[in-house]
């Protein structure tokens, strides 16, 4: 195969970033996406012309390092798919392929297709935890949570952190990231007793960094792990019922 | 360099007296404590935060200690221990099924075959409950029966079910579960954390260490941080290789800074294969990808009786097809341990009777599960790892068997550290995959998790009071001083050095070239010729690299290829003494398979008489001959046997 690649390229955060159009060879359709820049890699490097900083480490999917927008889709084409795990068997040979960095106010270049996402990690700083001593946590098998509930939680739970809700979001929203931790840690009964203060924490904390929601749902379309968007709803729903329960607490106080 | 010479003194592991079971106890009993108001006057690094690095920063964080905490990654969780599929043991015995502490023991020393530490394993087993108790509090949705309970599963090498799993993403769950304890830390203020960032240097004065240098990966800046200790989480170098199932980014760089810098490197040779990976399809392939070994409860193994059947998988009938691993291990079958699952993969393969268009993988087949327990059951247990083999082979599980082969996937070796976790170099520990740990020559399936979070949520915690207490009222080295200056100033000029090279390859070339050396003569069968040639090839490959490496850019620049470089170069001297320990460990156990010491039926041949030791090498030079000391291994609770999966 043969590919056309215009890729992003910025030097740093405040320098200007343009396009530079590649062409690569040798494709091979068992080659996953970053493979192909593995390659381009090198064949700018035997030019001379520094190679294209990307982030990526597992490349299995899982640890949601990697982050391209490929045509203007997160993750690319392939639906639940991260950019790793896309393979070059699904592009057409002699393809054109654009590719950016993730683009959102909250995340800030690095360099190239590498964005700082440091922001949602002080969304879970904020409260995307469930508060247990080491060492003083009871019996494992003490509380039966029915199967259906751990396995909802676990859908929420398994979120990568990629960050792709936000870019393929217009308004650069990061709710489906947040909504998942929430429900995660408020569907469990381990999560019950922080479960107002941790929406409410959380959700001011997405709020200072990132966009509001206004329901486009590319975010659910473009998440490799397909987190459903209906965990939004179920934020929302706690964050309301936070505003009432967390002022009868302070007044409480 | 094949020259070492050995220390007349042993090595003391310092295990505490008493009968197995109240060591840990007493121990602790007997270890001297910082009282809770002097916990904040303490600082402590930990470097990296995986599952051992995360849940040690939140420990001692949430315990009092001032703690810095650093990885390479953009967050602290996409460390490398997210990819774990499996599962983590724990001696719970919620399945009845005849586990206890003293069976896990027993089952790592004797999977371990006999290489590991009694004492150490033996509290490793005793935590791991715990280790379920505390995660499954922390949110951690491990996989439930329809009451609600707990559900098990067991995993390669045990005849008992205490694998607790969650999907196929344990890992990352659990992850998640320390990632979070350590953002509430990171909130409460008890943790500064240092994503991006890269330790390349351990700074040790007076014999003690006392801080470490790091790259700022983002704006190249180079900087001292210092500390009352300094600990290593940074885990395994199964990269060495090259191909392996490890993240891109795991290295071995702080871990032989460290070694440079005195710390015993254990063990090296203690590398294992994972018998279950997605064989490679050509040579851009970056990395390899894991198929969870819990596939092989639900699958079977087989490969053609005949080499040169061309027939599709579903059209070979069952007379014509060898389930190896059944035929030669009644008693284990699929799941016997994975050097021994992966060296009989090894012998099909070799023997030509490998599958796939490159005939280098056997078949892992689903057929006959399917049949019995039905597609959907299949569903719940592994439908994202099905998912994850469709997508890279662009074939579907559910209808035409996997195709899987051996690859590096862990490594036993590491820091040599004593029963407290710390290293020979006072206040330095290692944690987590980066040590040499409690698995012997062979770790079990979902006993690195296990591992991991009980060095880091109980085993460090409550030993590093014994070196921090006595140091009350003295404040860290300042990083003013010149130990650090010196530090940083090698730091920067070894970073100067690669991009002033400007040669012709790029460092991933070297790394390449490098994997290839140790895979084939130091990898899942080893021989004192593969290995002679190889050490005599690796600092050959070592000096074309420093003659040779294309770096472009700056070095006060986000890099890649500098950090790859670096890298790389580590890798190329460790990668020495990797094949010295082998050559030098004349027998074969677990993961170290030397084919001069089979059985007659190809297993693996001990010899405990020379050989009952961990093996820890002093640096003394680049190239230079090591200096080997030995820590022998006694065994009062375990009687040593050969092992034998019959
Ligand atoms: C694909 C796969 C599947 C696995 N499945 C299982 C399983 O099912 N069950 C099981 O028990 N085990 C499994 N393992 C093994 C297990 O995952 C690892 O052994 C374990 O997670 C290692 O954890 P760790 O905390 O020691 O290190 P890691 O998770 O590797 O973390 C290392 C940390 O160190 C940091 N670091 C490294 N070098 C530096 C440096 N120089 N400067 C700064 N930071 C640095 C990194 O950023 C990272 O934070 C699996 C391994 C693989 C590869
Ligand atoms: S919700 Fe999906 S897209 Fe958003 S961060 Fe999580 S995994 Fe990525
Ligand atoms: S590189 Fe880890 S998710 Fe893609």
């Amino acid at each position: 195969m043969h590919v056309n690649l215009r890729v992003w390229r910025q030097a740093g955060p405040k320098a200007e970033g343009h396009f530079e159009d590649y062409a690569v060879d040798e494709v091979s359709p068992d080659m996953s996406f970053l493979e192909l820049f593995d390659v381009l890699n090198e064949q700018l490097l035997a030019d001379g012309v520094e190679p294209v900083a990307f982030d990526h480490d597992c490349r299995e999917g899982i640890c949601g390092s990697c982050s391209m927008m490929i045509n203007g889709q997160a993750h690319g084409p392939e639906r639940g798919t991260a950019t790793c795990q896309l393979h070059m068997r699904k592009f057409e040979d002699g393809a054109h392929i654009t590719v950016e960095p993730w683009r959102a106010r909250s995340f800030p270049i690095v360099k190239d297709l590498a964005v700082d996402r440091g922001a949602l990690d002080r969304i879970v700083e904020a409260g995307g935890y469930i508060t247990v001593r080491t060492g003083s946590a009871p019996e494992a098998n003490l509380t039966p949570i029915p199967k259906e509930v751990a396995d909802w939680a676990m859908d929420a739970a398994a979120c990568i952190g990629c960050g792709a809700c936000v870019a393929a979001c217009p308004n650069g929203a990061a709710q489906l990231f947040t909504a998942a931790k929430v429900s995660h840690l408020n569907l469990l009964p381990q999560g019950q007793s922080e479960r107002y203060e941790r929406v409410a924490n959380m959700v001011d904390t997405m709020e200072e960094y990132f966009g509001s929601c206004t329901l486009h749902r590319e975010c659910e379309a473009a998440c490799p792990k397909e987190i459903s968007i209906d965990f939004i709803a179920m934020m929302n729903r706690d964050y309301v019922k936070a505003q009432f329960k967390n002022r009868r607490l302070i007044a409480q106080k | 360099m094949t020259n070492y010479s050995i220390a007349p003194e042993p090595l003391d592991g310092k295990v505490p007296p008493g009968p197995i079971e109240h060591k840990w106890d007493d121990h602790k009993f007997a270890s001297t404590l910082v009282n809770p108001a002097n916990k904040r006057r303490f600082e402590v690094i930990v470097v990296g935060t995986g599952l051992a690095g995360a849940s040690a920063a939140a420990t001692l964080g949430e315990l009092g200690y001032r703690v810095k905490a650093f990885c390479f990654q953009d967050s602290p969780r996409r460390a490398h221990s997210i990819a774990a599929q499996g599962g983590i043991n724990a001696a719970k015995n919620y399945r009845n099924d005849g586990d206890s502490i003293y069976r896990l023991f027993y089952d790592t020393v004797k999977g371990g075959d006999y290489r590991a530490r009694e004492a150490n394993v033996y509290r490793l087993a005793q935590v791991s409950v715990d280790i379920i108790d505390q995660c499954t509090a922390q949110g951690v949705p491990f996989a439930r029966e329809y009451g609600g309970l707990l559900d098990n599963r067991s995993f390669g090498g045990a005849q008992v079910s205490r694998t607790f799993y969650a999907r196929g993403q344990t890992g990352q769950q659990l992850l998640l579960g320390s990632y979070q304890a350590l953002e509430r830390q990171i909130n409460l203020g008890t943790v500064e954390m240092f994503p991006r960032t890269e330790m390349l240097e351990l700074v040790v004065k007076d014999g003690v260490a006392v801080g470490i240098v790091v790259r700022n990966l983002v704006t190249g800046a180079v900087t001292s941080h210092s500390a009352h200790a300094v600990v290593l989480a940074t885990g395994g170098y199964s990269n060495a290789f090259y191909l392996s199932t490890n993240a891109k980014g795991c290295n071995v760089t702080a871990a032989w800074r460290a070694h440079r810098k005195g710390a015993y490197f254990a063990n090296p040779c203690y590398t294992q294969i994972h018998p279950t990976c997605i064989p490679a399809s050509d040579d851009f392939q970056s990395k390899l990808t894991l198929m969870s070994e819990s596939l092989r409860n639900d699958g079977r193994i087989w490969v053609p009786k005949d080499p040169s059947d061309t027939r599709s998988p579903d059209q070979i009938p069952e007379a014509d097809r060898d389930y190896f691993l059944e035929r030669r291990y009644p008693a284990f079958g699929n799941l016997v341990p994975r050097d021994v699952a992966s060296r009989a993969a090894k012998r099909e393969v070799d023997e030509g009777r490998g599958v796939g268009p490159l005939k280098n993988g056997v078949y892992l087949d689903f057929a006959e599960a399917i049949g019995r327990l039905g597609r959907h059951v299949l569903e719940e247990r592994y439908d994202n790892l099905f998912e994850m083999y469709e997508r890279i082979t662009g074939e579907d599980p559910y209808k035409v068997p996997m195709r899987i082969y051996p690859a590096v996937h862990y490594t036993m070796g590491g820091l040599w550290v004593d029963y407290d976790l710390m290293t020979n170099v006072p206040g330095l520990y290692a944690l987590g995959e980066a040590n040499f740990s409690d698995h012997g020559a062979n770790r079990l399936g979902a006993s690195a998790l296990m591992q991991g979070l009980a060095d880091g949520y109980f085993v460090l915690p409550a030993t590093i009071s014994n070196y921090l207490a006595p140091q009350l009222g003295r404040s860290p080295v300042p990083t003013s001083d010149p130990v650090f200056q010196a530090a940083e100033a090698e730091v920067s000029e070894r970073t100067k050095r690669f991009l002033a090279i400007r040669g012709t390859k790029s460092p991933d070339h070297f790394h390449r070239e490098l994997g290839k050396i140790v895979w084939d003569n130091c990898g899942m069968a080893r021989s004192q010729d593969s290995l002679t040639k190889a050490l005599g090839e690796i600092p050959a490959l070592r000096d074309e690299f420093y003659r040779d490496v294309k770096v472009l850019g700056g070095d006060m620049d986000f890099n890649q290829s500098l950090e790859r470089a670096g890298r790389v170069a580590d890798f190329l001297e460790f990668s020495e003494l990797m094949c010295l320990d082998a050559l030098h460990r004349e027998e074969s156990c677990g993961g170290h398979f030397r084919v001069e010491h089979q059985t007659e039926d190809g297993e693996a041949l001990r010899d405990d008489d020379d050989f009952a030791y961990a093996g820890a090498w002093e640096f003394t030079g680049v190239g230079g001959a090591p200096v080997l000391h030995k820590e022998p291994l006694v065994f009062e609770n375990v009687k040593l046997a050969q092992r034998s999966y019959k």
